[in-house]
């Protein structure tokens, strides 16, 4: 489909390194308009005034909730990764909204990059990576004590073993392919569906009353189910996220 | 029966999953409303696992829907 399809904007052809393009995509242009309009939401709101205005209110109110998360999942020892996961949270956040703009009205498509795996593979192996790191680097080789929960009795530690070996090192193929299947399949649902008006339209004016308009009604409430589910997909992302590093901080 | 047609139909049987998925999840969220009325104060301390319970219970409905994509274009 079209708008998934990713299209070198500039530098086409000779950009390349080891043999793969390196071109400025139109999924590179929208990662970047996300994360300027992340850093113009930060930038207003962090003006320090002493009573705050409505912007500043809806930052802390970002902040608080990813302070609150990480406090209530990981505990104390979770301050330091409150940075990591709001940046991850809020970029997916406004990916997901930007994708979801109209903007096809006046010509520009907008493109959605969380709905590649591309994309979020490398946000969760990040997660994933921040997980092993902090593991080894707080507990040592005692960070395999993950794998073994407590009171696992003795002849059943090297099932248990392998099982929570391989539930763990499913999670970042797990963490990356919820976000972009649940954005592509939202936005396969919303052009099938316009498809529909189309098709429908053009086969008639009784097709089109009938059926193009009850699926254009559908589409207006698609529509505002897309947008809860981008900012619930951002959430379990941050959640799982801050679970993960709950295990890596205070190994279960 | 050719090759081409055991696909689609392969990719038709994915869509259960889809539907599968939808009773887990509603099963997550109604079990949550349940005793969330019965327990008013306690339901907000338990938000993040009611959100662990549906995106577990999503993912699954998600491959079925990776899986039809893969026969459909892929396989």
């Amino acid at each position: 489909m079209h708008q998934f399809a990713i299209e070198p904007m500039f530098g086409t052809d000779h950009w390349a390194i080891g043999g793969y393009n390196i071109a400025f995509t139109n999924s590179a242009l929208w990662m970047v308009l996300a994360a300027v309009v992340l850093w113009g939401f930060m930038f207003f709101g962090m003006r320090r005034q002493l009573v705050p205005g409505r912007w500043q209110m809806a930052v802390e109110t970002m902040t608080n909730f990813i302070d609150d998360l990480l406090r209530s999942s990981v505990g104390p020892g979770g301050k330091p990764y409150v940075p990591y996961v709001f940046s991850l949270f809020m970029f997916i956040l406004v990916a997901n909204l930007l994708g979801m703009l109209p903007l096809g009205l006046i010509g520009v498509h907008p493109f959605t990059f969380t709905s590649h795996f591309t994309a979020t593979g490398v946000l969760a192996i990040m997660s994933f990576s921040i997980v092993l790191i902090v593991g080894f680097w707080k507990h040592g080789l005692h960070f395999f004590a993950l794998f073994v929960p407590h009171g696992t009795p003795v002849p059943m530690i090297p099932f248990i073993f392998l099982i929570e070996l391989v539930s763990f090192m499913v999670r970042p193929f797990s963490l990356g392919l919820r976000l972009f299947v649940a954005m592509t399949a939202g936005h396969v649902l919303l052009k099938v569906l316009a498809g529909f008006v189309i098709n429908s339209a053009n086969a008639g004016a009784g097709f089109g009353l009938t059926v193009g308009l009850s699926s254009f009604a559908l589409m207006i409430g698609i529509s505002a189910l897309e947008v809860l589910v981008a900012v619930i997909q951002a959430y379990v992302f941050a959640l799982l996220t801050s679970l993960y590093i709950n295990d890596a901080v205070n190994l279960h | 029966m050719d090759a081409e047609a055991a696909k689609l139909i392969g990719a038709g049987l994915a869509a259960i999953g889809a539907g599968m998925a939808a009773l887990g999840v509603g099963n997550v969220f109604g079990s949550f409303l349940e005793s969330a009325l019965r327990n008013p104060g306690a339901a907000d301390g338990q938000q993040g696992r009611l959100f662990i319970g549906f995106a577990a219970a999503e993912l699954l409905g998600l491959l079925a829907f990776v899986v039809s994509m893969i026969l459909i274009f892929v396989a």
